[in-house]
């Protein structure tokens, strides 16, 4: 499949709307992508991602499912090492932690521990993060990608962009291994340009998503937003940012932060998670070990705190990354010598 | 056909005995190679179980599926899976079905149906309501075994997999082997339960006590629910009484339990023993014929320790091979 010119192309879909019209493509092209979730027919999800899909697709791809997620993963597995294709809605990624037997001792592991006798091509969607639905607290507003990234065996996809979310999701549909693939809630209703030829885009490689020479921002999910607002700030102060989005969290793009380290020699590294044992922590590592004789800074991240995501308002904006602690943290880098 | 007790033909008890044999002498040759610190990790020997997954799998056809616990080794060879590839994967090595990824406790046999075993207790029952689930997507006629053991009755799993199988009425048969120890609890001291396969009915599934040291009892209560599920007629939870002979796995100490009530069970509750005093009265097969049966099992059992022993061990420069598909 050829990559359409999303420069071309005018029409504009919300993040939501580009992941539902890759659910319909591929149930519309294999009768095994079955959704699997809670409230995903006539109430279209959680969020009203899979609306539509119900009337068009009926029972034999969409299924409501019992507040069982355990169970629902199992089951997921068990159908996908027979001929389905599931894709599982979880509401809240928070609820995916019920399911983390299924996920990860079994889906991720089933390839390898059986020596490759079968397989497991499911999709796990989890929408996750705070931000926008404040005041959701401990156990709606969690950003869990850590713990996933974790576990060998399993992808893990987050998309920050509209375009991004639809050719992405088609991949993972397509993949034949277990894929996390993280939806941000504060993301849904952005808009942004989906062409309609079909289009894919492989798993495991980063996009630059802005040019610059000063420093390299990695950033994913919401923070992608943040950090090229950040960018267009620091414009008129000299600093070039160069913003590189992951995309996919593992297998992550590693050559592509590499070189644009060689070229910058500066890197803050941006997740809306909490900080300790997040993604940005393996990043900077890795960055450290094969680019230490080019950085000119030590590297910086911008986190989330270490806490639950609290309730009150005051609280929970001292816990996010916003775009003055990014860029606090872009100029710390920039003018340390 | 219900409660009607058909008996099968003498060439179908025949290879049910034959396949007992073929367990017994697997699990005598494993716990063999334990001793002789051969094998490593955790093996769970079901010595003293093998009539319940031979009684179920004389009516299972190749492409029916089970899903199997780390007691497993037995569901397999009953399921048709080659003893030698077992025997590979219990001594490491590259020619076992899982190229000695799994070991023991992940056996998988993917050519006779199985989807594989799964230590972590009542793992395989959602897995096998998902493959249940496929059937019914495909509209086939084949079915799902679900083993499992006493000790998954702990587990808000099971609760569930039953819920969504009365619910879509999916072709499954909830396989409980009761050995009355989860490891070294005692199945009433965490189950609280006073009828154990009662409690299916409130599921609207058919749930049924059975000898499972009787394997006309197991064949009997399988023909039933195997036919149940093919004809779309909904899940069946069979509840079989038995008794494991070893420990919960080779080694394990046992203090559980007296050696007089072990060997009680020995000597009163051996499938195999009554299920030979059974066709011998019945005059299906002679003295002579048994012994030649079980000269053709330790054969079989001895190829299988010959062909392991020469197969080459994993190549560890692909230890990372089959992490992605």
């Amino acid at each position: 499949m050829s990559m359409p010119d999303k420069d071309i192309s005018t029409r504009k879909l919300s993040y939501l709307m580009a992941i539902r019209e890759a659910m319909q493509e591929e149930m519309r092209r294999d009768k095994n992508v079955i959704l699997f979730g809670e409230d995903v027919e006539r109430h279209g999800g959680g969020f009203g991602v899979s609306k539509e899909l119900w009337e068009e697709f009926g029972d034999q791809q969409v299924r409501n499912m019992p507040i069982s997620e355990n169970c629902m993963a199992g089951l997921a597995l068990g159908a996908a090492m027979t001929g389905c294709r599931p894709i599982l809605e979880f509401m809240f990624m928070d609820f995916s932690a019920l399911a983390i037997d299924q996920i990860c001792n079994e889906a991720a592991k089933i390839h390898y521990m059986y020596g490759g006798q079968t397989n497991a091509p499911i999709v796990y969607r989890c929408p996750q993060g705070g931000l926008s639905y404040k005041s959701a607290g401990a156990h709606h507003s969690q950003s869990l990608e850590a713990w996933y990234v974790h576990v060998p065996g399993l992808k893990v996809v987050f998309p920050g962009t509209p375009y991004d979310a639809k050719g992405l999701l088609k991949a993972a549909i397509c993949d034949p291994n277990p894929v996390v693939f993280i939806e941000h809630k504060a993301l849904y209703n952005n808009e942004g340009i989906v062409p309609e030829d079909e289009y894919i885009i492989p798993l495991g490689k980063a996009d630059v998503k802005r040019t610059g020479s000063s420093i390299t921002v990695i950033a994913y999910g919401y923070m992608l937003q943040f950090a090229l607002e950040a960018a267009e700030k620091l414009m008129p102060e000299g600093i070039d940012v160069e913003i590189i989005d992951p995309r996919t969290l593992n297998p992550f793009d590693e050559e592509c932060f590499f070189e644009s380290v060689r070229k910058t020699h500066r890197v803050v590294l941006i997740q809306e998670a909490c900080r300790t044992g997040g993604v940005t922590a393996e990043w900077g590592m890795r960055i450290e070990e094969e680019c230490f004789d080019w950085l000119d800074a030590p590297i910086v991240r911008v986190a989330g705190e270490d806490v639950p995501i609290p309730y009150a308002q005051s609280l929970e904006e001292k816990v996010w990354p916003n775009i003055s602690k990014i860029i606090a943290a872009i100029k710390n880098v920039c003018y340390f010598n | 056909m219900t409660g009607q007790s058909i008996i099968p033909s003498r060439e179908k008890q025949l290879e049910m005995l034959q396949t007992m044999l073929k367990i017994r002498h697997f699990e005598m040759a494993a716990g063999q190679l334990y001793k002789r610190g051969v094998l490593k990790g955790g093996v769970h020997a079901c010595i003293g179980q093998e009539a319940i997954p031979v009684g179920i799998s004389a009516h299972l056809h190749r492409d029916d599926y089970i899903t199997s616990t780390h007691r497993g080794h037995g569901h397999h060879i009953a399921k048709g899976a080659d003893v030698r590839r077992l025997m590979a994967e219990l001594m490491g090595k590259e020619t076992g079905y899982c190229k000695c990824r799994g070991g023991s406790m992940h056996v998988a046999a993917f050519d006779v149906g199985s989807l594989g075993a799964y230590p972590i207790v009542a793992a395989g029952v959602p897995i096998a309501i998902g493959a249940a689930y496929s059937i019914m997507h495909r509209g086939s006629d084949q079915v799902v075994v679900a083993y499992f053991g006493d000790g998954a009755l702990g587990q808000g799993t099971i609760y569930e997999a039953f819920n969504l199988a009365s619910i879509w009425r999916l072709p499954v048969i909830f396989t409980c082997e009761n050995n009355y120890f989860a490891v070294s609890t005692k199945t009433e001291a965490t189950v609280a339960l006073k009828d154990i396969p009662g409690f299916a009915a409130s599921f609207g599934i058919v749930g049924k006590r059975v000898n499972g040291q009787n394997v006309l009892d197991v064949y009997n209560a399988a023909g039933e629910a195997v036919d149940r599920a093919r004809k779309k007629e909904g899940a069946t939870f069979l509840f079989f009484d038995t008794y494991r002979f070893e420990g919960h796995y080779f080694g394990e100490p046992e203090i559980y339990r007296s050696r007089e009530e072990v060997q009680k069970s020995k000597d009163e509750l051996d499938p195999i023993t009554l299920y030979i005093a059974t066709l011998i009265n019945s005059g299906m097969i002679s003295k002579q014929a048994i012994e030649a049966m079980e000269k053709d099992c330790q054969r079989e059992i001895d190829e299988a320790l010959a062909f392991a022993q020469q197969s080459p061990l994993p190549n560890p420069d692909e230890y990372a091979r089959y992490v992605y598909a």
